[in-house]
């Protein structure tokens, strides 16, 4: 994405925009410095979100790369395109690619960009930790493509279980490599996941009770908890596992008084929610979109957020539905059957409610409504397939079939990349301030759900004839040729659609019309700003007096003036009702998250090759954190009671 | 089979369910892979009729929105606050919605429940067999039984028609998954611990197994024939399993058995009946009664034999075998061998 000149006329013409002196103070005060040392220091959340975004996106089209190679290997019987172990390495690269460094950290990154201006915020809370969580994220993607490039690229799945990716079976760095970059993408992931949480709880405008949260956010605070609690058990399995490797302790080793089955209950224990993790913004996304373009509020506001609240809790109580196979007691897995199939329920009630609204509006099919109703055609699908998944016995049958294959991309490309598409064609003009291309933008969405359904139905079929998943080949006489090479035609015609989408945005990056605030006639404060907006978000800080503040209040939005324009403050607000609190300074562009990320890469990556970088590579780490944290000038008053200090930093 | 001729095969199996599926949950030939396939169709039906609903439902507002004509949509203000003259019914509607899906929840989380059970259950005088999975081949023993000694055998899985069979499963390396569709579902193999899974043919023929869980490089080609008898067939299989290899008459043949036993086969393989005694690779006592090698790799014949004894990583990359240097006579002898191992 490119950068593009804002004319002061267009920052002044928003509802919350300053007379042009005071914009030029409060701008300086906001501003990154110019050319590669702004750059590198950056605090600024729209940039590293819209950095976030992009590299999300390259790692998309790496992971799709990817694909296309295992399908031309597929689409024909004991095809000697490439061979088993590069077959393995790639199949490995692109679920890690498309769970740790594309579906999960774009989700995060769609979040960093959007929430500071959906709940009306200066900046993010912690801003530089999320500078820091961006760097450790691109190091971690980079590291595991570079591994690719030598030929030490992961080769026992997306989920390398051991025994087969421990030390006896997975010899080398292959597997190191893998849990690494597990470390990397969990640590970075956690600090973004801090400060959303805590930039939603606490940096709301002053009336933006939790009752008036738009749904995006609500499905991003979510997300946010979930990370926080499921995170940590996967960087736990990932930790033993290395310390297996490399100084051979025995976690995983049976003989030893370990246990494979601790890996798979750690992993899956992380991997269930992840996969709510990806989707649930993704619904989020889905209730914007559809109430900007049905031109209604969605419907039945108190039960979507019961729903994405019940989801993120009940993600945490089914993870035994991907081990039914491994001989867990069976009244255990009954148990987990009916868990699993509850969460039908949210689901279901969602999916009433998106319709009821589209029923009940008057619907505008622009290019991101297309991709919500693509959503519900494909999600509802892989929904149902999930169900059919939770039972034990049904399970015992396609469980690592390629009926799995196609049940998860129904559910993960529909709940989370038709969405994905959407929000990014819908948010493209506030964040760039270009209107996208809608020709473009409904070739590329037929391309995408014609070659998709193309794609991946028939996978459904060749999981219930027998096919295995992560099988480099298979037998002519089996007669799962015919369908293999159908999916693979719609993989390409997939793959073109994706393509045409990328040209739109690059396209209409330069060329696209001037949007104005609030092109689509949208209810959220993300709108009430110029686009893009400017480096402060909001010059006057936004009261809210509704869930739809800009339909509510056509005439003029309330504003709240008080703030200082130099140095940085931002105001926080109670949690529950979002009462003025405190108004708290914000961190200036600092190189210390750069470095201290820099520190802590060389850190991972020395400890795959030995034990003691853990020891020697902490104290730069150390050197860096102090850097960070030495003390600056800083403030935080009580509002209303401005000689009350409230010790204490924020940042 | 030409290339059209497997074109219509394909076609034939998706429409018609034509084909005589080997390896498919699509043709249960097990009781336990029939129970599962009542679950299956009754799944399909319910989440089918789900599907139509939500599609029904959208398609109607869909077209409700073109008779109010959408394209007028920007003049009217919008429904902020969302509380529309729809909305009542809307909220009557929701609630009727959810009631059907927890009904249609209930239905399926009981008969999943009920059809689990009886995945558990054994029928009387179970016959016993162990499974052992190796990269990437399958080790199948039938413990012992009366006087007579255990059979022991590779990729070959051979069952009673109508008797309960109960799979003990073990893993040698890493975890593996053992799966025959037609009979059952799959149980995983995970070393250190012992699975069991119980099938019920009830069709004669051939069927075939896979491992369904990524066990490393040739986890594609790790395959295993199933095949269900009579009784009386297959006490004869298993009566013939028992006995020696015979010594080879011909002198290519004598020569290879002198090969087999000098050279580095000997060090992985056994043939009961000659100085071949280890077990790291598969018993090679009746090879040609398999119809298969190298776990489903190739079909059994002389030349496929040959030509991976001449060079297994051609023929299956990374198999533990290893090349073993022969000339080209030595070869040839050495397979003439084999092939009296029937």
């Amino acid at each position: 994405m490119t950068e593009s000149h804002i004319s002061p006329a267009a920052v002044l013409d928003a509802p919350t925009a300053l007379p042009p002196a005071e914009h030029e103070v409060l701008a300086r005060t906001w501003s990154t410095p110019r050319g590669l040392w702004g750059f590198l220091t950056t605090v600024d959340a729209k940039e590293i979100g819209k950095r976030y975004v992009a590299t999300g996106l390259v790692f998309f089209i790496l992971g799709g790369l990817l694909a296309a190679v295992m399908r031309a290997q597929l689409a024909r019987p004991e095809s000697g395109l490439i061979s088993p172990d590069r077959y393995n390495q790639i199949f490995s690269m692109h679920g890690t690619t498309m769970m740790f460094l594309f579906a999960v950290p774009i989700m995060e990154a769609m979040g960093v960009y959007l929430t500071p201006l959906m709940v009306g915020a200066r900046t993010m809370a912690f801003p530089r930790l999320n500078a820091f969580s961006y760097w450790l994220y691109l190091a971690g993607g980079v590291m595991l493509y570079v591994g690719f490039v030598l030929n030490i690229a992961p080769e026992a799945g997306w989920t390398a279980y051991p025994p087969l990716s421990g030390p006896q079976f997975s010899a080398g760095k292959r597997t190191d490599f893998w849990a690494q970059m597990i470390t990397f993408t969990e640590f970075a992931g956690l600090a973004a996941a801090c400060s959303m949480a805590a930039t939603i709880f606490k940096m709301r405008a002053p009336g933006m009770t939790l009752a008036r949260m738009p749904l995006f956010v609500w499905a991003m605070l979510t997300t946010s908890l979930m990370v926080i609690v499921a995170m940590p058990a996967v960087m736990l399995a990932s930790s033993f596992l290395i310390s297996d490797r490399l100084v051979g302790s025995h976690f995983y080793n049976e003989a030893e008084g370990g246990s494979v089955m601790l890996y798979q209950h750690l992993f899956w224990f992380f991997g269930h929610p992840e996969v709510y993790i990806i989707f649930l913004p993704g619904l989020g996304m889905v209730s914007e979109i559809t109430q900007t373009f049905c031109r209604r509020a969605v419907f039945g506001y108190p039960v979507m957020v019961l729903a994405l609240l019940a989801t993120g809790f009940l993600a945490f109580g089914l993870w035994v539905h991907h081990m039914f196979a491994t001989g867990l007691p069976r009244l255990g897995d009954s148990f987990y059957t009916a868990a699993s199939m509850t969460i039908a329920l949210p689901a279901g009630v969602q999916i009433f409610c998106w319709i009821a609204s589209v029923w009940d509006g008057r619907p505008r099919f622009a290019t991101p409504m297309l991709f919500v109703l693509g959503f519900v055609i494909v999600f509802v699908l892989g929904g149902l397939t999930g169900v059919m998944l939770a039972s034990v016995p049904l399970d015992l049958q396609v469980h690592d079939t390629y009926f799995v294959v196609a049940h998860f991309h129904y559910v993960l490309i529909g709940g989370a990349v038709f969405p994905l598409l959407g929000a990014i064609h819908y948010w493209f003009p506030k964040a760039i301030g270009r209107m996208p291309s809608e020709t473009l933008g409904r070739i590329s969405f037929w391309l995408i759900l014609v070659g998709f359904n193309v794609a991946f139905f028939p996978m459904h079929i060749l999981g219930l004839m027998g096919m295995p998943r992560r099988v480099y080949t298979y037998p002519a006489e089996m007669g799962w040729g015919g369908l293999n090479l159908l999916s693979t035609l719609g993989a390409y015609v997939l793959a073109a659609g994706v393509a045409v989408f990328l040209v739109n945005l690059i396209v209409s990056a330069r060329r696209g019309a001037p949007a104005g605030p609030n092109p689509w006639g949208a209810s959220g404060l993300e709108w009430a700003t110029s686009s893009p907006p400017p480096a402060y978000n909001f010059g006057l800080t936004p009261v809210v007096e509704s869930r739809h503040p800009l339909w509510t209040s056509p005439e003029g939005l309330p504003v709240m003036t008080g703030l200082v324009h130099a140095p940085r403050e931002v105001l926080l607000t109670t949690a529950g009702e979002a009462r003025p609190d405190i108004r708290e300074s914000s961190p200036k562009p600092s190189i210390w998250p750069l470095l201290t990320s820099i520190t802590t890469t060389v850190l991972f990556i020395g400890s795959i090759f030995d034990e003691w970088f853990l020891v020697w590579a902490s104290l730069p780490v150390l050197v860096c954190i102090i850097g960070w944290f030495w003390p600056k000038p800083s403030h935080s008053k009580t509002v209303g009671a401005p000689e009350d200090n409230v010790p204490g930093a924020l940042a | 089979m030409t290339r059209s001729g497997r074109w219509a095969a394909a076609a034939a199996c998706l429409t018609l369910g034509g084909c005589r599926g080997l390896q498919t949950m699509l043709e249960p030939v097990g009781d336990q892979a029939r129970h599962i396939g009542s679950l299956w169709n009754l799944m399909l039906a319910v989440c089918g009729v789900m599907y139509v609903l939500v599609l029904g439902f959208l398609g109607w507002a869909l077209l409700r929105a073109r008779r109010n004509g959408w394209r007028s949509a920007d003049a009217a203000p919008p429904a902020a606050t969302g509380h529309t003259a729809a909305e009542p019914m809307l909220e009557r509607s929701l609630g009727s919605w959810t009631g059907l899906i927890v009904a249609g929840l209930i239905l399926l989380v009981t008969v999943s429940f009920l059809v689990d059970r009886s995945l558990a259950e054994v029928g009387p005088d179970p016959l016993r067999v162990k499974v052992t999975a190796h990269q990437w081949w399958w080790e199948i023993e039938y413990p012992q039984q009366g006087g007579d000694k255990r059979v022991t055998t590779a990729n070959e899985l051979h069952l009673p028609l109508n008797r309960p069979a109960v799979v003990e499963l073990h893993a040698a390396d890493v975890i593996h998954s053992f799966w025959v569709p037609n009979l059952s579902g799959k149980t995983d193999l995970i070393p250190g611990r012992v699975n069991y899974v119980s099938m019920t043919p009830r069709r004669v023929g051939p069927l075939r197994g896979q491992c369904a869980e990524f066990c490393g490089l040739e986890h594609a080609k790790m395959a295993f024939d199933v095949t269900v008898e009579s009784p009386q067939a297959f006490e004869a299989w298993r009566a013939h399993q028992l006995e020696v290899a015979p010594d080879p008459a011909d002198a290519a043949a004598q020569r290879g058995k002198t090969l087999f036993e000098t050279r580095a086969c000997a060090l992985c393989h056994q043939v009961a009946g000659s100085e071949a005694g280890a077990t790291n690779g598969p018993d090679l006592t009746h090879l040609m009664s398999r119809a298969h090698l190298a776990a489903g790799a190739r079909p059994m014949s002389r030349g496929d034999l040959a030509a991976w004894i001449a060079d297994p990583q051609s023929v299956k990359p990374g198999t533990t075998m290893p090349r073993v240097p022969l000339s080209g006579p030595d070869l040839t002898d050495l397979v003439s061998y084999l092939e009296t191992l029937k």
